[in-house]
């Protein structure tokens, strides 16, 4: 464990209830200056609420939280000169021009006009939003109000940035977008904190995973770690033939080491894989050996859902009561 | 912690937090100008959203002041229109509850308010900045309906003072307005549900002494009406033009001008306080 100053986001024992529900129940995390940490959950797991927390919007009701080394609830406007936010949605004004937009906040954020404008445009260039600058974000894409968006919450590039499902609701290619953007700034040293239900996001972003399940962190580390945690990559095969069921199975768990699992409705058998390269050809040979036809066959990571299963022994969508 | 700044970024400015209670004070309220100004640039950018505003008034006037009105009678004596303009104006005051509110839960929905609420800005600054704009605003509407007015043949009659007066008193009863939208908006959770609060409070914007005396309603209904803050601003502001149609009947409305005075007043402490202690508990 990195000792306190290098941590730009320490988080101890956080606890949030909304009527009878705990939101965050003793959420601890701590994101090392510099690095991306993905919080990876499902659908009300707390990620919305432990962001609002560490971005000073909603106070705890228990248990402390540090950003850039100023406590949260004490120093809340020291803090606020030092964070950015991304909430769900484009958080901009619709009719003001993306200019304005960002002057005004920078206004907010106590620059002088002169100041104010100058970043605003620098900003805009450095976004690829020139063109668009006189322009409401009424008519924007997708992907340009989230570039404003995020212009407007780095106009005093702030040490730290809280992200929460910056893609949800982008297509692909403005996912990717906003991505790339995230990647720049962390390359440039910014500590990101990011929410996310799409272990793929995490793990193309983040230098550390923390999962979320119930308000508390239930598992964390590198991606790969993580992955090799709940079995990495996974193979999906679908019979032709439905009797060829058990026999496949069979072969897939003694290709793969591991037990798969059969959805006979689907035809298809699943397993863990640990090499990826190796496994196509083996299972491929193996198949054709014991003359079983194939319909499909791929390779795919594992979805959040099997993730949790690993992790938590319950699916995403099952209650804790369960 | 680091403190250079990485490259791409640019060169962020780095602004000097205010220290001092002064330099405090005097940021809050620049903070709530830059708010206000903002909402003052949407009216630049798209003057038609005017027309959203006072398309109400305007359809009320033309059918109360011409469909309805030869049916109705002016208590005392005079003409109907006359006596129907300082009912709309205040009227359109009333309305701006719906504005405010409105403009208060878009910002909630967008995130926009969450955004200010992330930043070092004063946090009074988004309310003050709010009612400054939106009073801002109603100088304008009163303007354009008080044209409106002159068109459709009313005249105030009580010279420069007492005309000003009657103007001050609507902008008192829209700054309340102003208020309690606010409060209004901090507590509604959605768009969808400002309608049907609109919709709760839509009659009482109607049970008043704006079409037709409150002596000429059920007993019950006209105490009401004649205890609505509205009704105050009304007959302050008919006696204060000088137009027909003034009561004598009750307490209430024999002091118009006190009331119209009282009532905002009141209102706007009230609201006030709610609403700052609404928006500290966002927090929680
Ligand atoms: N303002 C609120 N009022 C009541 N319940 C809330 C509120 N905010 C969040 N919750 C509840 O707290 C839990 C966690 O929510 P949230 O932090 O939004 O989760 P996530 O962002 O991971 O989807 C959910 O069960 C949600 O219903
Ligand atoms: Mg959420």
């Amino acid at each position: 464990m990195k000792d306190a100053g290098e941590d730009a986001v320490v988080a101890d024992g956080l606890r949030k209830r909304y009527g009878g529900t705990r939101a965050l129940d003793g959420f601890d995390l701590r994101v090392p200056e510099g690095t991306v940490c993905g919080l990876l959950g499902p659908n009300g797991a707390g990620k919305t609420t432990a962001v609002r927390i560490l971005s000073t919007l909603l106070r705890p009701d228990g248990g402390r939280a540090e950003v850039a080394g100023l406590d949260v609830a004490r120093q809340t406007r020291q803090v606020r000169y030092r964070i950015g936010l991304l909430g769900q949605h484009a958080a901009v004004d619709e009719i003001l021009t993306g200019r304005q937009n960002l002057e005004m906040f920078g206004r907010l954020f106590h620059l002088d006009g002169r100041s104010a404008r100058r970043r605003a445009d620098e900003l805009l260039r450095q976004f690829g939003l020139a063109d668009a600058a006189g322009k409401p974000p009424k008519q924007y894409s997708g992907g340009m109000r989230r570039r404003l968006d995020l212009a407007a919450s780095l106009i005093l590039a702030p040490q730290v940035l809280f992200l929460d499902e910056p893609t949800t609701g982008l297509d692909p290619r403005n996912r990717g977008e906003v991505w790339e953007s995230i990647r720049t700034l962390a390359a440039a040293g910014t500590t990101v904190l990011l929410t996310t239900q799409h272990l793929d996001e995490a793990d193309r972003l983040a230098d550390q995973i923390a999962v979320m399940d119930h308000g508390r962190v239930i598992a964390e580390g590198t991606p790969d770690r993580l992955k090799s945690k709940v079995g990495g990559d996974r193979i999906d095969l679908v019979v032709r033939d439905a009797a060829a069921l058990p026999a496949a199975a069979e072969l897939i768990a003694r290709v793969c080491g591991a037990e798969a699992e059969t959805e006979p409705e689907l035809r298809r058998i699943s397993a863990p894989v640990r090499d990826r390269m190796s496994v196509l050809t083996e299972v491929v040979r193996a198949l054709s050996d014991a003359e079983i036809t194939a319909e499909d066959i791929a390779l795919r990571r594992p979805t959040l859902d099997e993730v949790f299963l690993r992790l938590t022994g319950h699916r995403t969508d099952e209650e804790a009561a369960a | 912690m680091k403190t250079t700044t990485p490259a791409v970024l640019g060169t962020p400015p780095t602004p000097v937090p205010p220290a001092t209670p002064l330099s405090l004070a005097r940021w809050a309220v620049l903070d709530g100008w830059t708010i206000a100004r903002r909402d003052l640039m949407h009216w630049v950018r798209e003057p038609t959203r005017i027309l959203g505003t006072l398309i109400f008034p305007i359809v009320f006037v033309v059918l109360f002041g011409y469909v309805f009105g030869s049916a109705m009678s002016v208590p005392g004596e005079g003409a109907y229109r006359e006596f129907l303009m300082p009912g709309m104006f205040a009227q359109t005051m009333m309305f701006g509850i719906g504005t405010t509110m409105t403009a208060v839960i878009a910002d909630t929905a967008a995130g926009v308010t969450d955004r200010f609420r992330s930043m070092p800005m004063a946090p009074s600054a988004v309310l003050t900045g709010r009612s400054l704009a939106d009073i801002v605003n109603s100088v304008i509407d009163v303007a354009i309906l008080v044209a409106c007015g002159y068109v459709v043949g009313w005249r105030p009659h009580g010279g420069v003072a007492a005309t000003l007066a009657a103007v001050g008193l609507l902008l008192l009863l829209r700054f309340a307005c102003v208020w309690i939208g606010i409060y209004l908006g901090l507590v509604i959770p959605s768009v969808e549900a400002s309608g049907a609060v609109w919709g709760l409070l839509f009659p009482f914007t109607m049970i008043a002494n704006t079409f037709v005396a409150p002596s000429q309603m059920p007993n019950w209904l006209g105490v009401l009406a004649e205890w609505n803050p509205l009704s105050s601003t009304v007959a302050a502001t008919r006696e204060l033009f000088g137009n027909p149609g003034l009561e004598e009947g009750s307490w209430i409305a024999g002091h118009p001008v006190l009331m119209a005075v009282v009532w905002p007043s009141v209102l706007v402490v009230l609201f006030f306080l709610l609403s700052m202690r609404r928006y500290r508990r966002l927090s929680r």
